[in-house]
């Protein structure tokens, strides 16, 4: 199955003419603290910082080498020519810091500054009311992180990487980097260099965790990277709900997220990975997410996009073996000064393996949401099915979506349906809403709320809410 | 008591004169009833009282008249601010919002309605209240509860949407409401219920203005007054025994009374089979 591994890429794309408008809009999660970095290494990338962040963590030799020939591959790759408009000078950009020396062990540990950024966040309270474990990266390195103890007894790893790295080097040495290999495209070359920070999860077999794991993560330092790194091994009948949710304070120069998140889901295994990213207007959010799928396996990616000056994302499921499921749902947002080029890849690899993409975009205020995406059908993938459906909704006249739907099946008797519908938000619907004494800003809003609730209903309850009070932010004079 | 006061009315869409000078008085408690034959502009009128953006009054008034003789300008408020001043309109066909509860729509509805200075984002109606009170009112009108928790009028039968909109009316309890034939599309058991619904919510503190073209709906709902319209003007009014008499003979005694009118009406009828429909789509006529 080797050839599942390579690169697809999704070529065809019209380059993006649209200037990308600096908006400045108020966001709630826009503040931040005066963390002090312990570590910055100087601004730019060479051999030299790659070596040296990985000196900083006292890396392994094999881990050491990795980075560096994933550094010669993201020299020798060109940029990407499809998706959106990519200005990112890389010498212009902080690529490892280290805000405390040693992570905290329990919450009394975390600094005061940062224990006040996740106050504002509601992290604690989230923790008490939610989350089993939390993993909240705050700039480059993960400072808090607690598992309940049945969890650990279960024999279930949920960890931050570089911690995972010392501690379960052989099972993670065994996965990692196979999933996306830092070949795979320039982005994750540049996270398999310098990638810092991110969870590590394995799922014993037959183990099913009930309540989601959750991350919180967000960027908190002028011009910085983030290249978290993620891993998650559901091992054979073993269950797994993972949330990762991101809120990203403003800064007026340009920041680069470049996430890589690997998962394999054994047979039988059950993974879900939800993600609401809410990031700043000035941020470019470039990640590489997939899951192998394997006999009788289900992967479902759950995937919120609101922010950034540019998003390029597209879930990936690769199912490899009979039986396997993939599901990808998303929502993009897509305001002023906003390109979100977002979708979801389906690869069948193996006979009678099924899918679903469900797509749902908003654009406003100038914002262009593009839906790209691919279904692959390889030759011996019989009796695969493959759905897909992609739901536009245009607030005004300058806003923008397009939709790049690829598909190739090099296999008879399949079934692949592709459905997509743009809409706008009708005066008839307004005005029946306004009629029973919404305003037009409430009527909007609640119009938006209702396209995108198929999907919202998916979330945990908390996601939920979030989402929703997200959205109504980003709706807030959005009409006038 | 407050009364509903329309002078002079015209109206037109997109550019097309639909309304050619309508006076009409509605007092709370009193029940009215407009009737005339498909496009002589009874539709038009509950839009422009509305305030639908597509129709246009090009001159008239309609104001709120209290009782001790202060006015409110209609034509100068929003579509929503007329349903905080107590105007309601049932409509024809009500939009599908999809994706959007009935009972989430309601409670803030409802939330709005009852507290006219609402800013937005502020708190909205206590759930617990709401579900009592919705639960209540949904009995009382017979209904499924679950009915509350499907998306709005989203795959609704005709006759499920009359009920979603009789639901409305008794939760939101309007001044003024204004029924653009919630009959249509029934068959004679549910206008029954409808007649009978509408007749329980109305009341003293209610002044409604039932459109229709059939006499049944008036059953429980006796007209203090009828009115008939012909070719964007209301040409005759009378009492109940007008409704009667249109319900049985039609409107040839009408046409043959107000030859104007009725040039006015085939005018109209011509100039919408030259554009296409005259009125947007949903609008009605």
């Amino acid at each position: 199955m080797a050839t599942a591994l390579e690169t697809t890429p999704l070529n065809g794309g019209p380059a993006d003419e649209t200037a990308a408008l600096k908006s400045v809009e108020i966001n709630k999660y826009d503040f931040r603290t005066d963390a002090p970095a312990v570590f910055k290494a100087r601004k730019g990338i060479d051999a030299e910082i790659v070596a040296q962040i990985s000196e900083m963590k006292g890396e392994p030799a094999w881990m050491r080498e990795f980075r560096l020939e994933a550094f010669k591959i993201f020299e020798s790759k060109p940029m990407p020519k499809w998706g959106g408009r990519l200005g990112i000078d890389f010498q212009d950009i902080y690529y490892y810091l280290k805000p405390t020396e040693h992570q905290g062990k329990t919450w009394d540990d975390v600094p005061d500054a940062i224990k006040e950024t996740f106050d504002r966040l509601g992290i604690p309270q989230a923790e008490r009311q939610f989350l089993a474990g939390v993993k909240a990266q705050f700039e480059s390195e993960v400072v808090y992180g607690s598992l309940q103890e049945d969890l650990a007894k279960k024999g279930v790893i949920f960890t931050d990487t570089d911690t995972a790295v010392r501690e379960h080097a052989d099972l993670l040495r065994e996965y990692f980097g196979t999933v996306i290999p830092p070949s795979d495209n320039k982005f994750a070359a540049l996270n398999s260099a310098v990638w810092s920070g991110g969870s590590f999860i394995y799922v014993p077999k037959g183990v099913s965790i009930e309540f989601p794991l959750q991350a919180y993560f967000r960027i908190n330092a002028e011009n910085m990277g983030q290249f978290e790194r993620t891993l998650i091994i559901v091992d054979e009948g073993a269950h797994v709900h993972y949330v990762e949710g991101c809120t990203a304070p403003m800064y007026s120069s340009e920041s680069l997220h470049s996430a890589v998140v690997e998962i394999l889901v054994k047979r039988g295994g059950r993974c879900r990975y939800t993600t609401i990213q809410n990031w700043a207007n000035n941020i470019y959010n470039l990640v590489t997410k997939r899951a192998m799928a394997y006999a009788d396996a289900t992967m479902e990616w759950i995937d919120g996009n609101l922010g950034s000056q540019l998003t390029m994302k597209y879930p990936a499921v690769y199912m490899m073996e009979p039986g396997a499921r993939g599901e990808i749902l998303s929502i993009a947002f897509a305001s002023a000064g906003q390109h979100q080029d977002a979708g979801a890849k389906l690869v069948h690899a193996a006979p009678n393996t099924s899918g679903r993409i469900v797509s749902k975009s908003i654009s406003k205020n100038g914002g262009r949401a593009s839906y790209r995406g691919l279904v692959k059908v390889e030759p011996g993938a019989t009796g695969s099915r493959s759905s897909v459906v992609c739901d536009a909704l245009i607030l005004d006249e300058h806003s923008r979506s397009d939709t790049y739907p690829y598909i190739e099946i090099e296999e008879q008797d399949v079934s692949i349906g592709h459905e997509a519908s743009v809409s706008k938000i009708g005066e008839e619907q307004l005005f029946y809403l306004m009629s029973r004494g919404l305003t037009e800003a409430e009527a909007s809003t609640m119009i938006v709320g209702g396209f995108i609730e198929p999907l919202v209903k998916e979330l945990p309850m908390e996601y939920a809410v979030e989402m929703n009070k997200l959205i109504q932010l980003q709706m807030e004079g959005s009409v006038g | 008591m407050e009364r509903l006061v329309i002078r002079g009315l015209h109206v037109a869409v997109e550019g097309q004169e639909i309304l050619k000078g309508v006076d009409l008085e509605i007092g709370r408690g009193e029940v009215h009833a407009l009737m005339g034959p498909n496009g002589s502009g009874k539709s038009t009128l509950g839009y422009a009282i509305m305030g639908h953006p597509a129709y246009e009054v090009t001159s008239g008034t309609i104001e709120l008249v209290a009782a001790d003789g202060t006015r409110r300008d209609v034509l100068a408020m929003e579509p929503d601010e007329r349903a905080r001043a107590g105007i309601f309109l049932a409509f024809q066909r009500p939009m599908a919002i999809p994706g959007v509860r009935l009972a989430d729509f309601l409670r803030h509805s409802v939330t709005n309605v009852r507290n006219p200075d609402r800013k937005e984002g502020e708190e909205l109606m206590p759930m617990r209240e709401f579900r009592a009170e919705l639960k209540a009112k949904m009995a009382e009108l017979s209904m499924d509860p679950d009915f509350a928790r499907r998306y709005v009028n989203d795959g609704f039968s005709g006759g499920e949407m009359k009920r979603a909109e009789i639901l409305q009316l008794a939760m939101l309890r309007p001044g003024f409401a204004i029924l653009d034939e919630t009959d249509s599309g029934l068959d004679a058991d549910a206008v029954r219920l409808a007649s009978e619904s509408i007749a329980k919510i109305g009341g003293a503190e209610m002044g409604i203005l039932i459109i229709t073209h059939h006499e049944q709906l008036l059953e429980h709902n006796v007209p203090l007054r009828t009115h008939v319209m012909l070719g964007g003007r209301i040409v005759e009014s009378g009492g109940p025994e007008l409704a009667a008499e249109l319900h049985k003979k039609g409107y040839e005694r009408i046409r043959a009374a107000y030859p104007d009118a009725a040039a006015a009406e085939r005018a109209m009828e011509d100039a919408a089979g030259v554009a296409g429909r005259a009125v947007p789509a949903g609008a009605g006529a």
